[in-house]
């Protein structure tokens, strides 16, 4: 099922490879990831240098493109090269664009970015709690709206994202410094059995490979590269997610953020941003007018099923953080009917707990 | 002896009590008076403060215009391995002083137990454990105690023995030669029956979700954890939870008067209210669970038959948290300390407090970060919340709810009526299995005495099919679903009852 050329299958794999070489070569030097990505076969296993060097002229010289298939069918991965349909214009944008991606889950929606923009959605992994319910807002706001939202399935501003998108059945693409049928974190192993059903997982690093300190800032220029508006949710001075704020911006494509807490030091690269000149997001109908123009957005409505109104009415109060009290005055019952229905809309996955007594929105 | 048969040996026995844990442990109290330099010598592993009886004794039987004895006075305490600390021996030395120097009649003493500390004036002191004294006298077949008045109350709560209040040693004289009775102490029946006068919760306004769980864990004696911002009432609330139990039964009064005498802190008589311990979360595990070189009970035990308030759980050590477990699990404590093994009762129902966060502002206002949260979170995580059944949310209050004008809350009386009627429902079903409380039903009892309506386990089995729920979980919700029921006069179980339990447990 790999629609992908044996030389670029080679060359996904041969930085699978070498990515503990490539590791130590960014680390002692300090140079950009693309500095090495960018190199072509002989040039990188040339670079590497040393034993590995050797080993990676070795493979080269004897890769066997059906056993590689195979292992690829094995794990349930798609590899796509860059020289296929299926390959997404927006990331050939990149000087040094992976030359296959490997995918996990509904690999059409790779090609899909070029027609219909998707949005990029990052963050701080340490992420408060205001931060947390605007991106779960916007993965699903745009969801509603049939935007693609991408995001690097991180702790924090990502998975929440990520969660939001999934809650409102819209398409979401998880892209991974690890391989696609890797679940890291592992605090998301579930985010990323659902992504992997519903959504799709993508990576530059073929299956089983375990991520490098590299291959973040490597996969954030994809994450930036898919979408057409990269939104800064919440992100320190010092963050990770500015390095894809600034590919965003390298490869001309809007950078926004959603203004934080000026008092917050979590937020300061985000505001930083903003004061710079960034669009300011509030919520998905903001992200809607950058991407399309003012009042010109296609507005779909996906609602969950068969809600009775007075379910219907708790998941509001919920919604809208109420506290227990304010939601059983809101919803009009007493404490124990209001509890017994709560348990009903969380035995249908409508609601989770959040926290010792909370209880949040979930997806469906 | 080389003096012949002129100078009979005269001995003095005398029954008294050494405190061990909530117990007495007899001790006799034998005095031999001879011939030779006036000394007098305690043996028997006595402390500092039983040593120092001597100048008491003496002093007290001086200043009573009774003879001291100028002769060599050996006192042994039986038997000589138990440790005896304390002054409560005085009066069994002085008692023995006078019987082995002929002052009073030995028979007078026959079945007579004595306890109580010295004034240098001859005064009769109260001691610790008065009822644990009364209780060990019964134990060991004597009839009488005599003690000072002070201590009276709280040793004639025991039936079958006869607690003689002496407030002098002069007195004591004249009563074992016939020439004085006491008046006997108020008797059981006599006890005041007024109702407990807790705090009331109509001082409380709105915070219905917390209110109906204080409801919940007062009914089933199910622990709780209550979770809100700083200020919202929390410790308000607890303390009106021991309000709305049922009163203490007899034998739960006795329970908790002993503990309460052997702590030092009782009324003096019958404990009419149910206990209210709140420890500082700076406590050490010794201190929450009892111990020490000589063993003294610890908060859970001083709660025992009440409630045990752990305000700001997070805060407390850990090992303080983890030697809660076993007293939550069992009821009781058990301490070692060399060669005795003490045994401490804490039957208590926990209400813990927590802020929702560390930052404590509610909801959306707060500003902690994930990784704060987590930490927290994971703090909150262990021994103590393990054991916790219901969770509840407190609101910050509003000042509307606070304004002059608005409304009380539900008086304490009120809620008091429906927890009994919940409670009378469960000792009917429970009383043959010998438990009180749906709370205490172990796995198999659960399965036996809880039966459900139709479709009501179907909420369960919706949450156990979405992993929100383990098997131990789904019992204690169930256990939850039988009090709700109960509190709604309910035989069988219902779906709407098995709901409400699985919203306010705490996790899987």
């Amino acid at each position: 099922m790999t629609s992908s050329c044996d030389a670029c299958l080679r060359r996904g794999y041969l930085v699978g490879l070498l990515a503990a070489p490539i590791a130590g070569l960014l680390n002692d030097r300090r140079r950009r990831p693309s500095e090495v990505l960018s190199l072509d076969d002989a040039e990188l296993a040339m670079a590497v240098g040393g034993s590995s060097k050797d080993e990676a002229l070795a493979f080269l010289a004897h890769f066997d493109p059906r056993r590689a298939r195979a292992d690829l069918d094995r794990a349930g991965v798609d590899a796509v090269c860059v020289h296929r349909a299926g390959y997404p214009d927006a990331v050939r944008d990149l000087g040094d664009a992976p030359a296959v991606l490997f995918c996990r889950g509904r690999a059409e929606l790779l090609a899909k970015v070029d027609e219909e923009p998707a949005v990029t959605i990052v963050g701080t992994r340490d992420a408060t709690p205001y931060a947390l319910d605007v991106a779960h807002d916007l993965g699903r706001g745009l969801a509603t709206a049939g935007v693609t939202t991408v995001s690097g399935m991180a702790l924090g501003i990502d998975a929440a994202a990520h969660r939001g998108a999934l809650g409102a059945r819209g398409a979401t693409i998880a892209v991974l410094a690890c391989g696609p049928d890797v679940a890291y974190p592992r605090r998301h192993r579930e985010l990323h059995r659902q992504i992997c059903a519903e959504g799709l997982v993508v990576s530059e690093l073929p299956p089983g490979q375990r991520a490098y300190r590299w291959s973040f800032p490597a996969r954030n220029r994809i994450m930036a590269a898919l979408s057409r508006l990269t939104i800064v949710v919440e992100a320190s001075e010092s963050s990770g997610t500015l390095i894809t704020a600034d590919f965003a911006t390298q490869l001309g494509r809007t950078v926004a953020a959603v203004p934080g807490r000026v008092t917050t030091r979590v937020a300061r690269g985000s505001n930083k941003l903003l004061r710079d000149g960034a669009p300011v997001i509030r919520d998905a109908g903001d992200a809607l007018d950058e991407l399309f123009g003012i009042g010109e957005q296609p507005r779909l409505s996906v609602e969950p099923p068969d809600l009775d109104p007075l379910e219907r009415r708790l998941l509001d109060g919920i919604e809208a953080g109420l506290d227990m009290d304010a939601l059983c005055a809101f919803a009009g019952l007493p404490v124990a009917q209001a509890r017994a229905a709560l348990a009903a809309v969380e035995a249908r996955g409508l609601v989770r707990r959040d926290g010792l007594s909370g209880w949040e929105r979930a997806c469906g | 002896m080389s003096d012949g048969p002129s100078l009979p040996v005269v001995l003095a026995r005398v029954p008294t009590f050494a405190l061990e844990g909530v117990d007495a442990r007899e001790v006799t109290v034998e005095v031999d008076v001879r011939r030779g330099l006036p000394v007098f010598t305690i043996v028997g592993l006595p402390d500092a403060a039983v040593r120092e009886a001597r100048e008491r004794v003496r002093a007290a039987l001086l200043n009573s215009e009774l003879e001291f004895p100028l002769q060599r006075l050996t006192a042994n305490l039986a038997p000589a391995w138990v440790r005896k600390a304390g002054a409560s021996f005085d009066l069994a030395l002085a008692v023995g002083v006078l019987s082995a120097s002929g002052q009073v009649p030995a028979e007078s003493l026959a079945g007579c137990a004595v306890s109580g500390e010295l004034s240098l004036g001859g005064e009769l002191r109260p001691v610790r454990g008065a009822l644990a004294i009364a209780l060990g006298c019964r134990a060991a077949g004597l009839r009488r105690l005599i003690v000072a008045p002070g201590s009276a109350a709280e040793a004639a709560l025991v039936e079958g023995v006869e607690v003689c209040p002496v407030p002098t040693l002069a007195r004591l004289v004249d009563m074992l030669h016939g020439r004085w009775t006491p008046d006997p102490p108020a008797t059981v029946a006599e006890r005041e029956t007024s109702l407990p006068s807790a705090p009331d919760l109509a001082d409380v306004r709105g915070q219905a979700d917390a209110r109906r769980a204080l409801e919940i864990a007062a009914a089933g004696g199910h622990s709780l954890l209550m979770v809100g911002p700083p200020g919202a009432g929390k410790t308000m609330l607890a303390r009106r939870l021991p309000g709305i139990m049922p009163p203490l039964s007899l034998d739960e009064a006795i329970e908790v008067t002993r503990v309460q005498g052997v702590a030092g802190i009782g009324c003096g008589g019958l404990a009419t209210q149910r206990p209210f311990r709140a420890p500082h979360h700076t406590i050490s595990p010794q201190g929450l669970v009892g111990g020490g070189a000589r063993p003294r009970p610890g908060e859970v035990t001083l709660a025992h038959r009440g409630v045990l308030f752990l305000d700001e759980l997070a805060e407390f050590t850990r090992p303080a948290l983890e030697a809660l477990r076993q007293p939550l699990e069992r009821g009781d404590v058990e301490i070692t300390r060399g060669q005795i093994s003490l045994r401490f009762p804490a039957r208590v129902l926990l209400v813990a407090a927590a802020n929702p966060c560390p930052c404590g502002n509610p909801g959306d206002r707060c500003t902690c970060s994930m990784v704060v949260r987590d930490r927290y979170r994971a703090r909150l995580s262990g021994p103590v919340i393990d054991r916790i059944d219901l969770v509840c949310q407190l609101a910050p209050v509003s000042a509307v709810k606070l304004a002059p004008g608005a409304p009380p809350g539900e008086a304490s009386d009120e809620v008091r009526a429906r927890v009994l009627e919940a409670r009378e429902r469960q000792l009917r079903r429970l009383a043959s299995v010998g438990i009180a409380s749906n709370a205490e039903m172990d796995a198999r009892t659960t399965r036996r005495q809880v039966s459900l309506a139709d479709a009501a386990s179907e909420p369960l089995a919706d949450a156990l099919d979405r992993g929100l729920l383990t098997g131990r979980g789904h019992d204690r919700s169930l256990r939850m679903a039988r009090t709700i029921a109960d509190l709604a006069g309910a035989e069988r179980v219902g779906r709407e009852h098995v709901s409400e339990a699985l919203a306010y447990r705490v996790g899987a």
